[in-house]
């Protein structure tokens, strides 16, 4: 049975392509049957984040206006398998979709693949609505700031009057040392604010800069951001996986080295 | 690394709480849907109300939407909350 998950996240900039990438790379490392789609019509971006930008032919509403075949505007992706791109289109405006031509070309894809993930667009409009009508389940990407909260539980409410009632929380970009001191909300208290359950948390990363730049997702690899990922793909596949403890045990020696080198 | 003098130490606010606190009150409104321009059409109208029974101080008055108590078993409501301070009871009857 396939699933159909749409990543977004209301504001912009919070995480959302690196998401879709990592999530649908990882899945596909652990051997499931991918297709990532970017809905973003008129600002592409998950093909540079997947490092697949060089070799686009045909893009999503080719698909849809009958321009070409399905197979034709999917591009495989050489280090996986079964991981495929759905290119969107950089030269046309969201209009160009309707929620009802979103929703058959999942449908269309539902039959070869076991995930289907959806890249939303920010923003609650037009490009919102297609991306969210054929999807199953939605995660809201978030990061521990009010304005991207706020955003978040517009979304949340948004997705449940369009009766997507299974919704998952992934708080990104969080900063343990903030937390510690006080200066960052804790994902308890992103959660609590929020009500819905959290799939994943991601710490802020200085390794998801330079992923982005090779085009090559981290998920999987030795750093806290891949490891959170791929958590959060084994519990897509239904594994009970703990939230990583972010914050390493720190004993008294560690803490008294490290006031003596802020003092 | 930053150097931290003990009055910063001292004086620091907790700014994760600050945001949670702003988060909580902002939702609410965001929820009900209820804006700032509407509690101020409701201040209005209740400043009229009241003015015919009681003498009040307009200036002083507050309205605002919070959240009240979560009951056994049910969902924490929003509250229109307002305080409304009186100068002078109008009803005689009353007060003589």
């Amino acid at each position: 049975m396939s699933e159909v998950i749409v990543i977004t996240s209301g504001k912009g900039g919070v995480g959302k392509t690196t998401t879709s990438a990592n999530v649908g790379t990882g899945l596909a490392m652990l051997g499931e049957k991918v297709v990532l789609i970017d809905t973003d019509i008129g600002l592409r971006n998950l093909d540079v984040v997947m490092g697949l930008e060089n070799r686009i032919v045909y893009n999503l509403v080719d698909v849809v206006e009958g321009n070409c075949r399905m197979k034709q505007a999917l591009i495989k992706d050489k280090r996986y398998p079964d991981l495929f791109l759905l290119p969107s289109a950089q030269t046309r405006d969201k209009s160009s979709v309707t929620p009802g031509q979103m929703r058959k070309l999942v449908e269309d894809l539902r039959e070869d693949f076991d995930y289907i993930l959806l890249d939303c667009p920010a923003g609650i409009e037009q490009g919102f609505k297609n991306a969210i009508a054929g999807a199953d389940r939605a995660f809201v990407v978030t990061t521990p700031e009010v304005s991207a909260i706020r955003d978040a539980d517009r979304i949340i409410g948004l997705l449940e009057a369009n009766e997507i009632t299974k919704t998952d929380l992934i708080v990104n970009r969080i900063r343990m040392d903030m937390v510690r001191r006080g200066d960052m909300m804790s994902i308890e208290d992103v959660t609590d604010i929020l009500g819905i359950p959290v799939i994943g948390a991601v710490p802020d990363d200085e390794e998801i800069v330079i992923s982005t730049n090779q085009g090559e997702p981290l998920v999987g690899m030795n750093s806290f951001s891949g490891q959170a990922y791929l958590n959060i793909c084994r519990r897509i596949l239904g594994q009970e996986v703990p939230l990583m403890e972010l914050e390493r045990s720190r004993g008294f020696f560690t803490r008294f080295t490290g006031f003596l080198k802020r003092a | 690394m930053s150097k931290i003098n003990l009055f910063e130490i001292l004086t620091k606010r907790n700014s994760g709480d600050i945001a949670k606190k702003r988060l909580q009150f902002l939702l609410i409104t965001d929820r009900t849907g209820c804006t700032p321009e509407i509690l101020e059409l409701i201040k209005d109208d209740m400043i009229k109300a009241i003015s015919k029974y009681m003498e009040i101080d307009a200036k002083g008055l507050e309205v605002k939407i919070t959240q009240m108590e979560a009951l056994e078993g049910s969902d924490r409501l929003p509250v229109l909350y307002a305080s409304i301070p009186i100068r002078t009871l109008l009803t005689k009857g009353t007060y003589l």
